[in-house]
């Protein structure tokens, strides 16, 4: 008895508010826009029968006639991809850096890498208003210097984004991997240089395979959350800056379409499925190994 | 022996000047007099008055910090509950459903999620506000606990819960004299993500709150929208300087209760011989 109870609980407030919803918005964007509150047509109120034949792939099929979603899918992905690739070049010398440190500074560089991360992302994001706008500091600092004549516009274009995202993202890169780098027996690499190989070569041939699943699990950490996201976009990268999670949130908050906005949704989890199974996949092997 | 080799130093000091900078810059500018943010004009400490003075600013800093602490203790209970049924509850139908559900919500855009809990919400005819605020983070930050502590209940040892099911506890009385004192740091460090989670969001928060009850990060928002403002300079330095705080003492706590431990185990070891 208690131990239904324990297993009931969570697993029916799981469904009520993350199973339905899901089923709610797929129920949703197969239905038409209505001028009413709320602003759709149920599709239900005649029975299952009757809901089954008023579905329609209208909203779909008006997604792909209009070239905006398309554009913001693919500059999503884009985006996306591309902070990944950034943010593990930043934060792969930094995790191989910290796991090379002396024993007694390792607590502290953690507890710097983490710290970030309790910090609010809304505060981070905005903080680099002030540094990239026109009059900001970097545009400052370049000017003082003479590196240029004329300030940059990097703010409210996608360069910002790609700022943004590595910035408030790094962390998630770093841990990962520094966790694989730490868990690396070193005697492998002084093996691989008696053998004879390089120092780089050895880095090569020995410690990044050995780091695979630290840089993998860092690099779908990045770019899960990067490809729906809306604070970063919508903060830096200014109205040029097509990203599908900010399409989403106009659509429903400034166009008031329900249907479409369900609709662009429904698509983002389908895209998002193969990213995330892989990730799975990845996270199970890992602790396969480890066990 | 580990040397430093430069390579690493300029790794480790250019990332952590690219993560720190901003922040620092963030904080420095809060005390400057001047309206326009990036111009330095003389040290002041105007904007944290003028923000004190703001009562918008106050009251959704109390709806947030109600959403933060209800949501926070419903998502650990559940959390906790979920986590145990994961790693210790065996197998019962809909076992891998349940872990799904467990795992989707982490890795789910934010705004398919506020998306959809705003369609339940209106679909059932609950009326947004604090309530539906509380319901939402306490959603998906109980996913955060559960992977939290399930980790801490894979890692311990499983004989002790055995050991007190012998000697005569009930399940109930063994989770509680055995289990949960050793899972509690997991179940404290849940609390405290679960906590900042919800202290943090704005997407979902922004979906599912009605007219009366605007969240800090939904005021921030529309402040910063309209660019930079020393206010809010104030308001970050204020929150980061809280974090800071927090994050430092549980470090400190955690290393001195560490240290205890060793001297502890020494001790035993020397009373033994």
């Amino acid at each position: 008895m208690r131990r239904f109870f324990l297993i009931a609980v969570p697993y029916v407030w799981l469904l009520a508010l993350f199973l339905i919803p899901f089923f709610i918005v797929f129920k949703i964007s197969l239905s038409d826009l209505a001028l009413s509150i709320p602003p759709y047509t149920p599709t239900m109120k005649d029975g299952i029968g009757q809901m089954i034949k008023a579905f329609d792939f209208e909203n779909f099929v008006f997604l792909t006639t209009d070239d905006l979603y398309w554009k913001a899918y693919l500059s999503s992905l884009k985006i996306a991809l591309f902070s990944t690739v950034l943010a593990l070049l930043v934060g792969y010398p930094m995790a191989y850096g910290m796991a090379r440190a002396p024993e007694e500074w390792r607590p502290t560089l953690m507890m710097l890498v983490i710290l970030p991360f309790w910090t609010s992302f809304l505060i981070r994001v905005y903080a680099w208003v002030g540094i990239l706008s026109n009059e900001g500091f970097l545009n400052q600092f370049l000017l003082w210097t003479g590196v240029i004549s004329t300030p940059l516009a990097i703010m409210n274009t996608t360069t910002a984004v790609y700022i943004g995202i590595v910035y408030t993202y790094l962390p998630f890169m770093i841990l990962p991997i520094y966790a694989a780098l730490d868990r690396l027996d070193e005697s492998l690499i002084e093996a691989a240089q008696d053998l004879g190989c390089s120092r780089t070569k050895a880095f090569w041939l020995v410690t990044v395979p050995l780091s695979r699943s630290g840089i993998i699990a860092g690099c779908f950490l990045v770019f899960i959350p990067a490809l729906g996201e809306f604070v970063i976009p919508s903060l830096l990268g200014g109205s040029g800056t097509l990203m599908i999670g900010k399409v989403l949130f106009e659509e429903f908050f400034n166009n008031r379409d329900w249907p479409v906005a369900s609709a662009v949704a429904v698509i983002l989890l389908l895209i998002l499925i193969v990213p995330i199974i892989l990730f799975q996949r990845n996270q199970q092997r890992q602790a396969e190994a480890e066990t | 022996m580990r040397r430093a080799s430069w390579f690493n130093v300029t790794a480790l000091t250019l990332g952590f000047a690219f993560l720190y900078l901003p922040m620092v810059l963030l904080v420095i500018y809060s005390f400057n007099s001047s309206k326009l943010v990036t111009v330095w004009a003389g040290f002041s400490t105007k904007w944290y008055g003028e923000l004190l003075q703001n009562e918008a600013f106050l009251d959704a800093a109390v709806i947030t910090l109600k959403v933060a602490v209800a949501s926070s203790t419903l998502a650990t209970i559940l959390g906790t509950m979920a986590a145990y049924v994961l790693v210790r509850g065996g197998r019962f139908l809909g076992r891998t459903l349940f872990s799904g559900m467990i795992y989707a919500p982490l890795v789910m855009p934010e705004v398919i999620t506020g998306l959809s809990l705003l369609l339940l919400f209106i679909g059932i005819g609950l009326d947004r506000g604090v309530l539906t605020i509380v319901l939402a983070h306490t959603t998906f930050s109980m996913c955060y606990v559960s992977v939290v502590v399930s980790s801490r209940l894979v890692s311990f040892d499983r004989s002790l819960e055995e050991a007190a099911l012998d000697l005569g506890c009930s399940p109930f009385d063994a989770f509680r004299l055995v289990t949960l004192p050793i899972i509690a740091p997991a179940v404290i460090s849940g609390w405290l993500l679960a906590f900042t989670l919800s202290l943090d969001d704005l997407v979902i928060a922004s979906f599912t709150t009605g007219p009366s009850s605007t969240t800090l990060p939904i005021k921030i928002w529309s402040a910063v929208r309209l660019g930079v403002s020393p206010e809010i300079n104030a308001l970050s330095t204020i929150m980061i300087g809280i974090v800071t705080v927090g994050v430092i003492s549980a470090s400190l706590v955690s290393k001195r209760n560490a240290v205890k431990a060793q001297q502890d185990m020494q001790a035993a070891e020397r009373g033994a011989t």
